[in-house]
């Protein structure tokens, strides 16, 4: 985008699944912009035939064997669970119905 | 309390006093203990301590040591944390609402590391919500303050770490630094902070904010205190699978076989550009000149790319968080909303209320340039310029061994003189960001006061894997100055004498 195009921030929100109260959005929307419109410097430079780099350190992708173990202590985890009943997470209803 | 009080004693120094009996870890413990209620309702760097575990443990200690079974140097040292990384059955909360209430299951591995070192881990200290910031002004719980001048920040994000060593509250204490999380409050605190080379600690069990930068290392009040804390939390961890492959971890003492070198040292011209005060320049142009006369040749080098590190830091570093940060959806843990019908009203509200202004502001940044149609414009290219900046220090670490430069472009700035503007926040990281985008390790140690009293921090870069001639290049220059053990003046009353 240019800088003087607009942020919709309601498709941030959105994609974020982030809710903004409206004095929020009025402000952090054109403090966007404005840090959106510095790291735009970054177009003057030279990138033609640079690799992109992902990570400091070359590392290959590790692989472990698929094996169970008892790493987390299954109630002591949902003691974390804002609700939870008969060793699960409770949620709201996902499916409507 | 007397310059000789045991909480304002360096690990080097309480290493002996713990050998010959003249201290129990139980003392130097409750010492701590002791100035934490006496000057935290000031300095406010922590959020919580348990004090009867802290002194559980130091009993441990003791016992082992009368038992003839000291674990090393750390044993019995009183070492704080900051709230981002997991120790079993404390809170963990990153200074966010978020995980208001969250008790870690599980030990992080550089805590399961440090504890088999010894150290007395205690207390949860204050930094920015999840370590976004530079100011620990971000935190939920209410900002911590400079020991130096409280109504000045003590930097971020790890600003209770750098804050409770510089109030002798501790001893040592553990941070971490995604983009100078750990130089910049060093600096502005009068600590000696180190992050080392990406991946020689583990980062499982650190709460991840933008896991190709994150790095954990220590805080502490002289060169060597830090060589030991490397030496007991690096190495290689399966569950983490960016940590490196086993190195040679004896820091401590590859420290002193550098000890006598005549380094080539280059000055990144980059960093003495524009924005820099003139009591940091002064400062660390007269520590350029020491190194110069003990012998090192000094060198101007260019990172040309450099001058791009902020907006390549806040591109990435906001896009692997909006990712990372995307667990938090009111589900298994964390804040749950009241009242919402259907699970994607309680991800949005529960996001909407858990978190604060300042993480909210960098998810949507992440989310903005990963979205459709800008990731190549931002992210891509980001990604691009990074490589330039790796091979920028590739390049000069052809001609030198090591970098040094400001951490910082000024001394402590006043509490609220930044908080209404993030993009003049973010530029006070400009000096450090640079090293964790190229995964270098660099620290921060202090070397001179400004006219006002603030501690000002020089910076040494070095390649990937050199700390332990980092650590001595650092070494060189405390030891001919008076900077070690610096506790701030105002602090000392507090405490109980040894």
């Amino acid at each position: 985008m240019s800088s003087e195009e607009k942020i919709d921030i309601d498709r941030l929100c959105v994609l974020a699944r982030l809710s903004l109260g409206e004095e929020e959005k009025a402000k952090i929307g054109p403090q966007l912009e404005r840090i959106i419109g510095y790291v735009e410097t970054l177009k003057e430079v030279d990138v033609e035939g640079v690799e992109p780099m992902a990570h400091a350190i070359p590392l290959k992708n590790v692989l472990r064997k698929d094996e169970a173990s008892d790493l987390v202590d299954r109630d002591k985890f949902l003691r974390n669970a804002p609700a939870s009943r008969a060793h699960q997470v409770v949620v709201p209803p996902v499916i409507e119905g | 309390m007397s310059a000789g009080s045991l909480n304002a004693r360096t690990a080097v120094e309480l290493e002996k006093m713990l050998a010959s009996g003249e201290v129990t870890s139980v003392d130097l413990t409750q010492a701590c203990l002791d100035q934490v209620e006496a000057v935290d309702g000031s300095v406010k760097a922590f959020l919580s301590v348990d004090r009867e575990d802290a002194l559980a443990q130091a009993k441990a200690s003791d016992e082992r040591r009368s038992r003839g079974e000291s674990l090393g140097p750390l044993d019995g040292i009183p070492l704080a944390l900051k709230d981002i990384v997991a120790v079993t059955g404390q809170p963990l909360g990153c200074a966010s609402k978020m995980l208001e209430n969250f008790v870690s299951p599980y030990d992080a591995t550089s805590v399961e590391r440090l504890k088999a070192a010894g150290a007395v881990l205690f207390g949860r200290l204050n930094m920015d919500e999840f370590a976004m910031g530079s100011s620990t002004e971000n935190s939920a719980f209410g900002r911590t303050s400079n020991p130096w001048d409280l109504d000045r920040v003590p930097g971020g994000s790890s600003g209770g770490s750098a804050a409770s060593v510089a109030a002798a509250e501790t001893i040592l204490s553990l941070g971490s630094d995604t983009g100078g999380s750990i130089r910049q409050p060093a600096a502005f605190c009068g600590t000696v902070g180190l992050k080392p080379t990406y991946g020689r600690i583990s980062r499982y069990g650190l709460v991840a904010f933008a896991s190709s930068l994150d790095q954990i290392g220590p805080f502490t009040r002289c060169v060597e205190d830090a060589a030991i804390f490397l030496d007991a939390a690096c190495g290689h961890d399966p569950k983490d699978s960016t940590s490196l492959p086993d190195q040679k971890t004896d820091f401590r003492s590859g420290m002193t076989e550098h000890k006598e070198r005549k380094w080539r040292i280059g000055v990144p011209k980059e960093f003495f550009a524009e924005g820099i005060s003139p009591e940091v320049r002064e400062s660390v142009e007269s520590a350029i000149r020491f190194y110069e006369e003990s012998g090192c040749s000094i060198e101007e080098v260019s990172l040309p790319n450099s001058t791009y590190s902020v907006p390549v830091y806040y591109i990435l570093a906001t896009a692997e968080a909006s990712s990372n940060l995307a667990r938090y959806d009111g589900i298994r843990y964390g804040h749950r909303a009241e009242g919402a019908t259907n699970g994607i009203d309680l991800y949005y509200q529960s996001r909407g209320e858990g978190f604060g202004e300042e993480v909210k502001r960098r998810i949507m940044l992440g989310t903005y340039v990963l979205s459709s149609g800008y990731y190549d414009a931002y992210y891509l290219r980001a990604q691009k310029v990074r490589t330039l900046i790796r091979q920028d220090f590739d390049e000069a670490f052809q001609k030198v061994d090591c970098l040094i430069g400001p951490a910082t472009p000024t001394v402590a700035f006043r509490a609220g003189e930044k908080t209404d503007d993030p993009l003049a926040m973010y530029l006070s990281d400009v000096y450090t960001i640079s090293a964790n985008l190229a995964g270098l390790p660099a620290m921060s140690i202090p070397c001179g006061l400004s006219p006002e009293g603030c501690p000002i921090g020089l910076q040494i870069i070095s390649p990937v894997l050199q700390e332990a001639e980092m650590l001595a290049v650092a070494k060189r220059f405390e030891d001919a100055h008076e900077f070690s053990g610096l506790v701030a003046p105002d602090m000392k009353k507090g405490g109980s004498a040894s």
